[in-house]
């Protein structure tokens, strides 16, 4: 099991997407895990033939636990973020994997009661269709035990379900405390901030997406991640993650954009080599992920591999905001709402858009003298959108 | 399509976004963004959606008619009965 970010140390197996006997080959999407933040796709990181599950699903196992076994490498679907994988090792070994077994049900088929074998020993009987919403809703089997001596069925699991929707959200909000509480305890932050002119790439927006269908249109926020991924290009102490005690810059962008969730929450799940995307690109790319982010699932990388992180407050929000780093990254750029203001421009007072952007960095890595020059590059950035 | 299906689908589109809000307890004359808590990209998801529904191009122009859930839902009648 990968990385699940910095806030998540295990997950719990509730689908697989291969079976054994299946050919897989690298980024092909395997399993699904169900954690505090959703459910993830986890993605295969090597070539081979799937030989056999070495999870159950229904078993909440720690990051690092080996999910299953990959034939002709002899190796097994374990990867984490290199610099990590020490890390992830040591949990592995701390918690011994949970041993084979040898009953298993794809969660997809349909539900056969009537043909569920009795299994020797306590085994529980319960359809697929129940263990699998079992698993994703966070109840443990054992709460099901069944006093009818019935098969537990997908409905049994439903009124449970009532019970337990409150500590869900609970659990949301532990991760964001984790995180959050670690980056406070471990980072020496310090913040800056810088109000610009931003009445440019309004217009440009609004001049690209005249004749443009719906689906073809740009927004401020894509103009946003390309300005700072170009920025650090210049600026790459701001890029990376700090890890074991020292700084490891990236050489990629992956720019982690922080979606609200509605009901409350949030996440913020990488957009890939954001430096080498042009616009429409990230437009796509931030469209697909704000869906799949609604829908409650998005894949392992994305919560892991994030560099550094960019959080807009939207049109309806306020002047600017102080951002507090994720970790295991080194800055947050936070970006206010724009407004209209009284603003010299060319030499007249007149009203323009503008929007205050603020860099909230770790101080064992940078220092403010750069942390200046670094927004200052943002704002130049912005100021020349057709470029971008 | 009569007003009464329209009104539906445009239901439909924004129980897709904000599946939490009844539209029984929004103010339909109010702010749409405000009562449906929508930001820009929810907003364009919307227009979206609605555009390839009703095979209407919505330009960027247009949104100033399309503040609340009334003048959208008037903005989408007057265009479909042209």
């Amino acid at each position: 099991m990968p990385s699940l970010g910095a806030d998540m140390e295990a997950g719990t197996l509730v689908e697989w997407l291969k079976e054994p006997g299946e050919t897989v080959k690298r980024g092909d999407t395997v399993a699904v895990v169900e954690t505090q933040k959703g459910a993830i796709e986890i993605e295969i990181f090597e070539n081979g033939v799937l030989e056999s599950y070495l999870v159950e699903i229904g078993n909440k196992v720690p990051v690092g636990t080996p999910l299953a076994k990959i034939q002709g490498k002899g190796a097994t679907i374990e990867e984490a973020k290199p610099e990590r994988k020490a890390e992830a090792a040591k949990i592995a070994e701390a918690a011994a994997p949970q041993p084979p077994e040898c009953v298993r049900k794809a969660p997809d088929e349909p539900a056969k009661p009537f043909e569920t074998p009795r299994i020797e020993g306590e085994r529980l009987r319960i359809t697929p269709a129940a263990r699998r919403l079992a698993a994703q809703s966070g109840i443990s089997l054992d709460m099901l035990s069944n006093t009818s001596n019935d098969i537990i069925s997908l409905s049994d699991v439903e009124e449970r379900i009532g019970d337990t929707v409150a500590s869900e959200k609970f659990s949301m909000r532990d991760a964001i405390s984790a995180a959050m509480s670690r980056s406070k305890r471990e980072i020496p932050h310090y913040y800056l901030s810088h109000t610009t002119d931003i009445s440019t790439a309004e217009k440009f927006v609004s001049e690209t997406n005249k004749n443009r269908a719906p689906e073809e249109r740009l927004l401020l926020g894509a103009l946003y991640l390309k300005a700072v991924a170009k920025a650090l290009s210049k600026y790459p102490e701001f890029n990376g993650h700090f890890t074991d005690n020292e700084f490891h810059q990236s050489s990629a962008v992956h720019a982690g954009m922080a979606i609200n969730i509605r009901g409350g929450g949030l996440v913020a799940p990488a957009i890939h080599d954001t430096e080498s995307r042009d616009l429409d690109e990230l437009m796509t790319a931030m469209r697909d992920l704000i869906i799949r982010v609604r829908a409650g699932r998005f894949r392992a990388r994305e919560l892991s591999d994030a560099t550094i992180t960019i959080t807009s407050l939207g049109d309806r929000g306020v002047d600017q905001l102080f951002g507090i780093i994720y970790p295991p990254q080194v800055a947050i750029i936070g970006i206010g709402t724009p407004t209209r203001r009284p603003w010299v421009h060319e030499g007249l007072l007149v009203p323009r858009e503008v929007t205050t952007l603020t860099l909230a960095a770790d101080h064992r890595v940078s220092d403010g003298h750069r942390g200046a020059l670094f927004l200052r590059a943002i704002d130049k950035q912005l100021q020349s959108p057709e470029a971008l | 399509m009569t007003p009464a299906e329209i009104q539906t689908a445009l239901k439909e589109e924004l129980y897709r976004i904000a599946p939490e809000i009844e539209l029984s307890e929004i103010d339909r004359v109010a702010d749409l963004r405000e009562e449906f808590d929508i930001d820009s990209i929810d907003f364009l998801t919307l227009v979206t959606a609605l555009g390839k529904r009703f095979d209407l191009a919505m330009p960027e122009a247009d949104y100033a008619h399309m503040g609340s859930f009334n003048e959208l839902l008037t903005y989408l009648v007057g265009h479909l009965h042209d």
